[in-house]
């Protein structure tokens, strides 16, 4: 039999004390389990209420992203970045489109890419909203998840006006945004940056000092650094064993080193840290729209794309009376522009950790190969070999610290 | 005055001290109240119904308060995300599993007809291998539309005739999906 | 230990590996090295374990197919070094059927599921690997859906006939 690999709770009894029986259930958790919000298999041989060893079988959404972008052209992979992440959407986007500027050499207007900052930085705070609120549900305490569910509506809303919709967001264009935001938009920025900072103290009121979420979390889990970096973890659960690896720090791009921010990291590599880390940057994203508003406001007003016609979609009602705009219309939607023939890999922080685009161009329509490197994928990777040793229960709330995003996981 | 909305009362013969209609309409006016939700949410769709399930929207005041994971106690099954290949014996199999009645929303693009995944993993549509009562466009829908989907199957709950389910009819359409010899096997 | 730039680490391989190592290319930054398959583990054990090079992070593994070429499979390697904040990418061209190399997962545990996935997408043999299974698409698939001659929607199905569009 295993060895328990994590620690338990100091008080918690051991279930190898004079085992009468030594019989070993197999457990199928998956792929449609309640507890498991979204279609993961684990087949588990359990000792009692501990697992012994498990197996995870992915692939129930596999979607054939990467085939699909070998076929489309460029303007239609940023739908498919959509459906990545879903929870965080616009960051993919963005990370696409960046990627395409990076293949491209274009150079971004600095207002664009504060405006860019702005969506990514809601779209981060969705993301962890998401994944905090369930931990809290999984630990049992729904009301939390309630608070904080009413904030993300307001995002969307904020994503509503920005681009028109809410979920997969579709937004922006390569060089820039289809649109400016309006004046309800950045409105409605405001207002959120004054009505969430009260409910996301409520909500940690409700947990950082809760003995029974510090019970059910603290040590659960527990990573050490070192391991999270053999098996490549990125992101919140990465920072959250104490490794600063943050790619809007170190490798900033859209401007994220005009920007002041902190890096919250944890100590044990534990669900209570990772919750902790995932909340500190909820805090840190919030400086970072607020500063971004400010700059935006120093910059000249109304700028919100490149100017790169041969690549930015022009308005549709350009298209239908400019001789010019129809032409760049036609090559772009057909996939008829010059771009190098070149490879890039290009990374930006999202709300799983890396995600990393790596694209050979070949000139062609669409790009010769794209792979996208997903965090979820990665980092979903020692749930089964971590959870060897667990409490059933504490495999579930480990699952939802991880936050794996099934379209993300099995692309 | 009490703040309880009652159904409409389905049409019937009313007279003093009493309220007559078939019991077709009856049962149908109870069974389409309290719909109890199987949500079989896979990808992006399921977000949005986690919205809907949430304070904003509140699928809950339709009478389908109780989200029922198990598909033994389940009436209506949402199925919302992509159904891959490797996915579609299980979707079949918690179809299987529901008891009658059991009524399914096909919630979004990709469970209605595959949507923008047109590839070799993809199902094109749940109906290849079950049958929908509802379909609900859009890549995701908005929570609106998914509560108009459980609106819009309400009526045809209501609406649906007590024997439908013995029928010869709705035996051959069970067939030809092929599910027929499994559901009455139990 | 100062930075150190792509130049600095073209000449310590070329110091160590002499010609097995080539140079391929530093689009936007990113050294771009190629070896054989015969000596990859060398070379990433080199680069993960130097004490100055240390490329420690394995960020990603894929693959990438060339019909036309002699060896048409291309297994691309990722690796940072998190304290400098470089990258590097390593190509290994291989052939055959099955196209094979050795696995990375004897330096990475997280490599376990990036070859999986490489083998599920492409069919590449990564030896030695522990359990080197198909991962995203089904497991009685008996082809590689990444590899180019195989098209990206389902062969067999029957509504999207010109028939039902009246052509």
């Amino acid at each position: 039999m295993t060895k328990p690999i994590t620690k338990i709770a100091p008080n918690a009894p051991s279930f190898y004390d004079n085992d009468p029986q030594d019989e070993l259930i197999t457990l199928n958790l998956g792929p449609t389990h309640p507890a498991t919000h979204g279609v993961f298999q684990n087949v588990l041989q359990i000792d009692g209420e501990r697992i012994v060893s498990g197996i995870s079988t992915i692939g129930y959404i596999h979607r054939a992203f990467e085939k699909i972008a070998e076929h489309r052209p460029f303007y239609q992979i940023t739908p498919l970045t959509d459906r990545l992440n879903y929870c965080s959407s616009p960051i993919n986007n963005m990370g696409w489109h960046m990627t395409v500027e990076k293949l491209l050499e274009i150079e971004i207007p600095k207002r664009v890419q504060y405006m860019r900052v702005i969506v990514m930085e809601l779209a981060r705070i969705a993301d962890h909203i998401i994944c905090n609120g369930i931990l809290g549900v999984d630990t049992g305490a729904f009301s939390g998840f309630l608070y904080v569910m009413q904030e993300r509506e307001f995002i969307y809303e904020i994503f509503e006006e920005i681009c028109g919709a809410r979920l997969t967001t579709n937004i922006g264009r390569i060089g820039g945004f289809e649109r400016d935001f309006n004046d309800i938009a950045f409105a409605k920025i405001h207002e959120f940056l004054k009505r969430f900072p009260p409910v996301l103290e409520e909500f940690e009121n409700l947990f950082v000092r809760n003995r029974i979420f510090i019970e059910r979390t603290s040590g659960v889990a527990a990573v050490t650094p070192e391991e999270a970096l053999s098996y490549s973890w990125s992101g919140p659960i990465l920072r959250a064993t104490g490794v600063d690896y943050d790619v809007r720090a170190v490798s900033p791009y859209c401007s994220y080193e005009d920007f002041d921010f902190e890096v919250p990291v944890g100590t044990k590599g534990d669900v209570y840290d990772r919750f902790m880390v995932r909340n500190a940057e909820m805090w840190q994203s919030l400086r970072i729209i607020e500063q971004a508003l400010e700059k935006i406001a120093g910059e000249p007003a109304g700028v919100f794309h490149a100017d790169v016609p041969e690549f930015y979609l022009p308005p549709k009602e350009q298209v239908y009376t400019n001789m010019e705009a129809l032409i760049y219309h036609f090559k772009i939607v057909m996939g008829e522009w010059e771009a190098p023939k070149d490879e890039v890999y290009f990374a930006v922080e999202g709300g799983n950790g890396e995600l990393g685009f790596y694209m050979i161009h070949d000139g062609g329509r669409s790009p010769y190969r794209l792979h996208f490197r997903r965090p979820s994928f990665i980092n979903y990777q020692m749930f089964a070999p971590m959870s060897s040793g667990m409490l059933l229960s504490d495999a579930i709330i480990n699952m939802s610290s991880l936050n794996v995003i099934a379209g993300e996981l099995d692309a | 005055m009490s703040k309880v909305t009652l159904a409409e009362a389905p049409p019937g013969v009313e007279g003093a001290g009493f309220f007559a209609t078939s019991l077709d309409k009856a049962i149908g006016l109870a069974r389409a109240n309290s719909l109890w939700p199987l949500p079989f949410a896979t990808s992006c769709c399921g977000i949005e119904f986690m919205a809907t399930m949430g304070s904003t929207y509140d699928l809950a005041r339709f009478g389908a308060e109780r989200p029922s994971f198990s598909p033994r106690q389940a009436d209506m099954l949402l199925v919302m995300g992509t159904i891959a290949k490797k996915m579609a014996p299980v979707l079949k199999q918690v179809y299987v599993q529901m008891a009658e009645p059991r009524w399914v929303i096909a919630v979004g693009a990709c469970a209605s007809s595959g949507g923008i995944f047109d590839t070799y993993s993809v199902l094109q549509g749940i109906d290849e291998i079950i049958p929908v009562d509802v379909y609900v466009p859009g890549c995701p829908p908005r929570p609106e539309a998914i509560l108009d989907g459980v609106l819009r199957l309400q009526d045809i709950v209501k609406s649906e005739s007590l024997n439908r389910r013995n029928t010869p009819e709705y035996r051959a359409l069970l067939e030809s999906y092929g599910i027929l010899a499994e559901i009455e096997n139990g | 230990m100062g930075n150190f730039d792509n130049q600095y680490i073209t000449d310590r391989l070329q110091r160590n590996f002499g010609t097995d190592v080539k140079i391929l290319g530093e689009s936007f930054g990113l050294l771009s090295v190629g070896t054989a398959k015969e000596r990859i583990i060398d070379l990433l054990r080199f680069l993960k374990e130097d004490d100055e090079l240390s490329f420690s992070y394995l960020t990603d593994i894929t693959a990438v197919h060339y019909p036309e070429l002699e060896d048409p499979f291309c297994i691309v390697y990722h690796l940072h070094n998190l304290v400098q904040n470089i990258r590097i990418r390593i190509k290994v061209f291989v052939g055959g059927e099955p196209p094979s190399i050795p696995t990375a997962t004897t330096l990475w545990k997280g490599a376990n599921w990036m070859e999986r996935e490489t083998y599920d997408f492409f069919g590449i043999d990564f030896q030695g690997h522990p359990d080197l299974r198909r991962i995203l698409n089904m497991d009685d698939l008996d082809v590689f859906p990444m590899r180019k001659e195989y098209p990206l929607e389902d062969p067999n199905r029957v509504d999207k006939k010109d028939f039902y569009f009246g052509r």
